[in-house]
């Protein structure tokens, strides 16, 4: 019925041309087409942003925004975190605070924080958790999570960033 | 999940969009900021033929004062409204009630004139401008008009909105210095709708209420102004007797439907409790104008 549009955006910093139906949602576009499959879906009233992907400066729910929409957007997803092999700050954080378990949320959850850090890079808890609100996570119970942005805030800013985590921390101390 | 198929329209320009509205007639929906009508079509609750999306037209967007009138356009998202220095300063109610809608990737995507020209009587934007004053300009190929938001909202998910017409901007003459405010809303959990929430606007005169407004969401088909609750308040001081009375009348204003969030008379009874607290927090602040 409805014709297809061909829709061209940079994806993580290369341009990509798509060819979709004006009703399919970005996040199947960049699980399907694009191959970018760590954007997730975890539900369809558009509350859990485990699609959580940077358009054009700000953080959307990728579920919730045709692709059509997308027509020369700046899209950075997790894919696009680490550079030359090396994690990004908040990927780091999230491993050395332990603010991940099933992984479902996290690249969501780092996409979010992502843009967070950028506007506010030295957030308070309180900011932290109010300002991730559009992130669920069903494993952590969000307090590591909310250590973990702490972890990567730090690190963004220059200053020493180190586990909280007791164990990691003494397995740390012990390599010096 | 999936929406239904349908027809993509991205003009560029105010009379192109009337052209394809005219068009279309209502087999078209306005695109805003899709967070109510792209979760409606996943639910196939709509499933309109044409999709008008208003994101690339600029002159739909901005916050800006107009000889004492602060003008907001309709495409104006959450966000925008939230760090609005302008807003910060003047009109703090707007940034008070726009921390409280969604959460953040919503409000970078939901838009002010989305907000009421989708009526959903669980949307906040209503009651705060309802109690700003507020007036929405209404544009359609003919010309615009002009109407108050206090009778905007008809009924649920209906407006005077007319086929063909399109929210452009939001009016809302500059409150006073001095004048109190507060947005005090019930809810479940950060991003929900309403339990009951309450607006109010309040200045003072002499130790005496000399303006009120209150309006209440989500507890009646549409925003619901307290005009009782007002009129006992006017030219007396907001104490005991007399808060405790502009409670009672605007419980008694609710006509509110029961759900997962609770029945009529615990909606009822919570409206008259963030009416309590927001005509407080307002009066502190009308006492106290220091800005936050």
């Amino acid at each position: 019925m409805a014709s297809k549009t061909m829709v061209t955006f940079s994806l993580n910093g290369s341009e990509v041309d798509v060819v979709v139906e004006p009703r399919e949602l970005l996040i199947h576009t960049l699980r399907e087409k694009c191959q970018h499959t760590g954007p997730h879906i975890g539900c369809e009233t558009s509350h859990c942003g485990a699609c959580t992907v940077d358009f054009n400066g700000t953080s959307v729910k990728s579920c919730t925004l045709l692709t059509v929409q997308a027509q020369g957007a700046e899209i950075r997803t997790v894919e696009g975190l680490a550079e030359g092999g090396v994690l990004h700050a908040l990927q780091e954080g999230f491993m050395q605070e332990h603010g991940l378990q099933c992984g479902f949320c996290t690249p969501g959850m780092l996409m979010r924080a992502y843009r967070l850090l950028q506007e506010n890079p030295d957030p308070t808890e309180a900011e932290i958790r109010y300002w991730m609100a559009g992130n669920l996570c069903r494993c952590t119970g969000y307090q590591n999570i909310v250590k973990a942005v702490q972890y990567a805030a730090r690190k963004l800013r220059g200053e020493t960033a180190e586990s909280s985590h007791p164990l990691i921390a003494a397995d740390a101390a012990q390599a010096h | 999940m999936i929406p239904r198929p349908f027809e993509y329209h991205a003009p560029q320009t105010l009379p192109e969009a009337f052209a394809l509205l005219g068009a279309h007639g209502d087999s078209a929906k306005l695109l805003a900021g899709g967070h109510s009508l792209l979760p409606m079509m996943k639910l196939r609750f709509a499933a309109p033929d044409h999709l008008i999306d208003l994101g690339r037209i600029t002159d739909l967007k901005g916050i800006r004062e107009e000889n004492g009138v602060l003008w907001i356009g309709a495409m104006t998202t959450e966000n925008e409204l939230i760090w609005s220095t302008l807003l910060q300063t003047r009109c703090p109610l707007i940034c008070e009630g726009a921390r409280q809608i969604a959460d953040p990737q919503v409000r970078y995507r939901g838009t002010l004139g989305g907000d009421l020209s989708h009526g959903d009587p669980g949307n906040d934007h209503p009651a705060l401008m309802v109690a700003l004053d507020a007036s929405f300009v209404l544009q359609s190929a003919a010309g615009e008009r002009v109407v108050p938001a206090d009778g905007f909202f008809i009924g649920t998910y209906a407006t005077l909105l007319e086929p063909g017409e399109i929210m452009t901007g939001i009016r809302i003459p500059m409150p006073p210095p001095g004048t109190g405010y507060c947005y005090a809303k019930l809810k479940r959990k950060t991003g929900d709708f309403a339990t009951a929430a309450t607006a109010v606007t309040l200045r003072l005169a002499g130790g005496n209420v000399e303006h009120v407004r209150i309006a209440l969401t989500n507890v009646g088909d549409t925003v619901i102004r307290a005009t009782d609750a007002e009129n006992v308040l006017t030219g007396k001081p907001l104490d005991e007797h007399a808060l405790d009375e502009a409670v009672r009348l605007a419980m008694a204003a609710c006509n509110p439907a029961p759900d997962l969030r609770g029945d009529e008379d615990y909606k009822r009874a919570m409206a008259g409790e963030m009416t309590r607290r927001a005509l407080n927090t307002a009066h502190e602040r009308a006492v106290n104008p220091a800005r936050p």
